[in-house]
């Protein structure tokens, strides 16, 4: 069987590449990378069998192969077709594709809400940039969206259904990493949503890792709702010794308080290693984590505003014009702010903020 | 020596015709001018009695909206903050609680949102950027202040009166004429 590993060559966009048998398009196009990959949105590389459900990564098939050079008839899923030998296609050189793409986009914003200045998830939301690539301004939508109330999975996780585009990754993930899932998809069709039939918390050491494989914001951090945006956060890289997972995440900082952690994302947005609960949850202190250094984040990605590079504190030259002297006038923005107090840590607050927690100033 | 520019032109030195050496001409001329100045139309004005209207596109003082309910408009979406090329805004966010639907128009409000007046420049992108009509640049200046502590803005000085509860207030921070002026 010596000549079933033999590399098969495909073309993506006029450029080709070897790849392995069994390989997918939308795998064969991330090798090359860029923008020949096309989006995916539900398919995740670490979860099997996921994939095939958004439609968002279809690509034209010029030619099937080189036995049979025919174009497929329609566009196919890329996440869920493998390549063949001399196949020939076409991302984002095929206007069939593109138009397609923005159909799809389209499709999954009939019902998700446009609520991004309230969700957390934007700024890091996979449909947010799926949109501003290929959404339309307008909607041609004219009926009720669906609604859900948001409900608690837990202690930890929040669950909005409402902007669920129904990627099943959270499915997998539970399926995969835990012994017993108790979350699924109920009913179908319009009515289709993600629940625990009767309210269950969802409680395993590794449940937590939804929250990072969602594209959308439907499953979120409760400790972290509402806290900051994430781009005016400063994500780190750091390590802990765990003993239920590798402990390598991402810490997101706001001046010396630790708002979050993630686990780390790779290039495509997908975990490197699941983390469990108690890294994400549960260890909120510098403390706790051994730095690594500041995570690189894509200098296009909004998360990367405010992040200046190679800055160099101009040296205080107030003393030496003042002979000495200290200056009479300096202001502390602390004693006139009231935002970012010293003395109120909103990272230590379980949920989100209330009203509450800012009145006895 | 080269001249600098191809405009320059050489002073005449010629001395004085009799006419010139009068001085008299010369003197009810400048009076003249300056005399005919007092029944021309002045273009000052007697501020503050008397106050100029603003251009529609000026940019002044930040004003945080409400709906017509008198609901807060803000949801500290942050985004504000980001266009912020001054990096002058900064806020924090909270939840709204039940039973606060009529002070907040969204489940998400700015508890604290403060602008540092020192560092604005009155650009207005922090307008453009809101999605929500939260933030207006209205028709008024920053008054001045002797510390540097009263630049810091927070919501007691940026948010606009309530229009149910202070109508009048409210159409003057929205630069509106009421009847009675």
């Amino acid at each position: 069987m010596a000549e079933e590993k033999k590399p098969l060559k495909v073309t993506i966009d006029n450029i080709t590449i070897e790849v392995e048998q069994g390989t997918t398009i939308l795998n064969a196009a991330r090798r090359i990378g860029g923008d020949v990959a096309p989006p995916a949105m539900c398919y995740y590389s670490k979860l099997k069998n996921s994939g095939g459900k958004c439609r968002t990564c279809l690509v034209e098939v010029e030619a099937g192969s080189t036995v049979d050079p025919r174009p497929m008839p329609k566009l196919v899923a890329s996440c869920r077709t493998n390549v063949m030998d001399g196949m020939i296609v076409k991302n984002i050189t095929s206007e069939k594709v593109i138009d397609a793409r923005n159909g799809v986009v389209e499709f999954l914003l009939i019902n998700h809400p446009l609520d991004c200045p309230i969700c957390d998830q934007a700024g890091e939301c996979d449909l947010q940039n799926l949109s501003y690539d290929h959404g339309k301004e307008g909607t041609r939508y004219e009926f009720n969206r669906r609604t859900f109330e948001k409900y608690d999975l837990g202690p930890f996780i929040q669950l909005h259904m409402t902007r669920c585009i129904m990627c099943f990754r959270c499915v997998y993930t539970a399926d995969q990493l835990t012994e017993k899932r108790v979350h699924g998809i109920l009913d179908r069709g319009d009515h289709v949503e993600i629940a625990t039939y009767i309210q269950k918390s969802l409680d395993h050491d590794f449940i937590g890792n939804v929250i990072d494989v969602c594209p959308v914001g439907a499953l979120t951090d409760k400790t972290f709702r509402f806290k900051n945006r994430v781009w005016f956060l400063n994500p780190v890289d750091a390590h802990r010794d765990c003993p239920k997972c590798k402990g390598k995440a991402t810490l997101w900082y706001r001046g010396d308080e630790v708002f979050r952690v993630t686990a780390r994302k790779d290039q495509w947005g997908e975990v490197e290693d699941w983390i469990c609960n108690e890294c994400r949850f549960e260890t909120k202190k510098t403390s706790d984590w051994i730095i690594e250094g500041p995570t690189k984040i894509d200098r296009h990605s909004v998360i990367a505003q405010g992040h200046y590079v190679g800055v160099q504190k101009p040296q205080e030259v107030l003393y030496d014009v003042l002979g000495g002297r200290k200056p009479k006038l300096l202001m502390n923005i602390h004693n006139v702010s009231e935002v970012n107090e010293p003395g109120r840590d909103l990272s230590k607050i379980e949920g989100p903020a209330h009203s509450t927690d800012f009145e006895n100033e | 020596m080269q001249a600098l520019t191809s405009k320059a032109r050489p002073v005449e030195r010629k001395p004085l015709s009799v006419w010139e050496k009068l001085y008299i001409p010369a003197i009810a001329k400048g009076m003249s001018i300056t005399f005919g100045h007092i029944f021309r139309k002045k273009p000052t004005i007697n501020y503050p009695e008397v106050q100029r209207p603003f251009s529609p596109v000026f940019r002044g003082l930040h004003v945080l909206n409400r709906d017509e309910e008198g609901r807060e408009r803000c949801t500290a979406c942050g985004l504000c903050a980001v266009a912020c090329p001054a990096e002058a805004i900064t806020m924090e966010a909270a939840e709204r609680l039940s039973g606060e639907e009529h002070l907040y128009r969204e489940e998400k409000y700015a508890a604290k949102y403060e602008i540092n007046m020192l560092r604005c420049i009155f650009c207005g992108l922090c307008e453009e950027a809101c999605p929500k009509d939260a933030i207006y640049l209205s028709e008024t200046f920053a008054p001045s202040n002797y510390t540097r502590k009263g630049f810091i803005y927070g919501k007691e000085e940026l948010l606009i009166p309530d229009p149910k509860t202070q109508p009048v207030e409210f159409a003057k921070a929205r630069g509106e004429k009421t009847e009675k002026n």
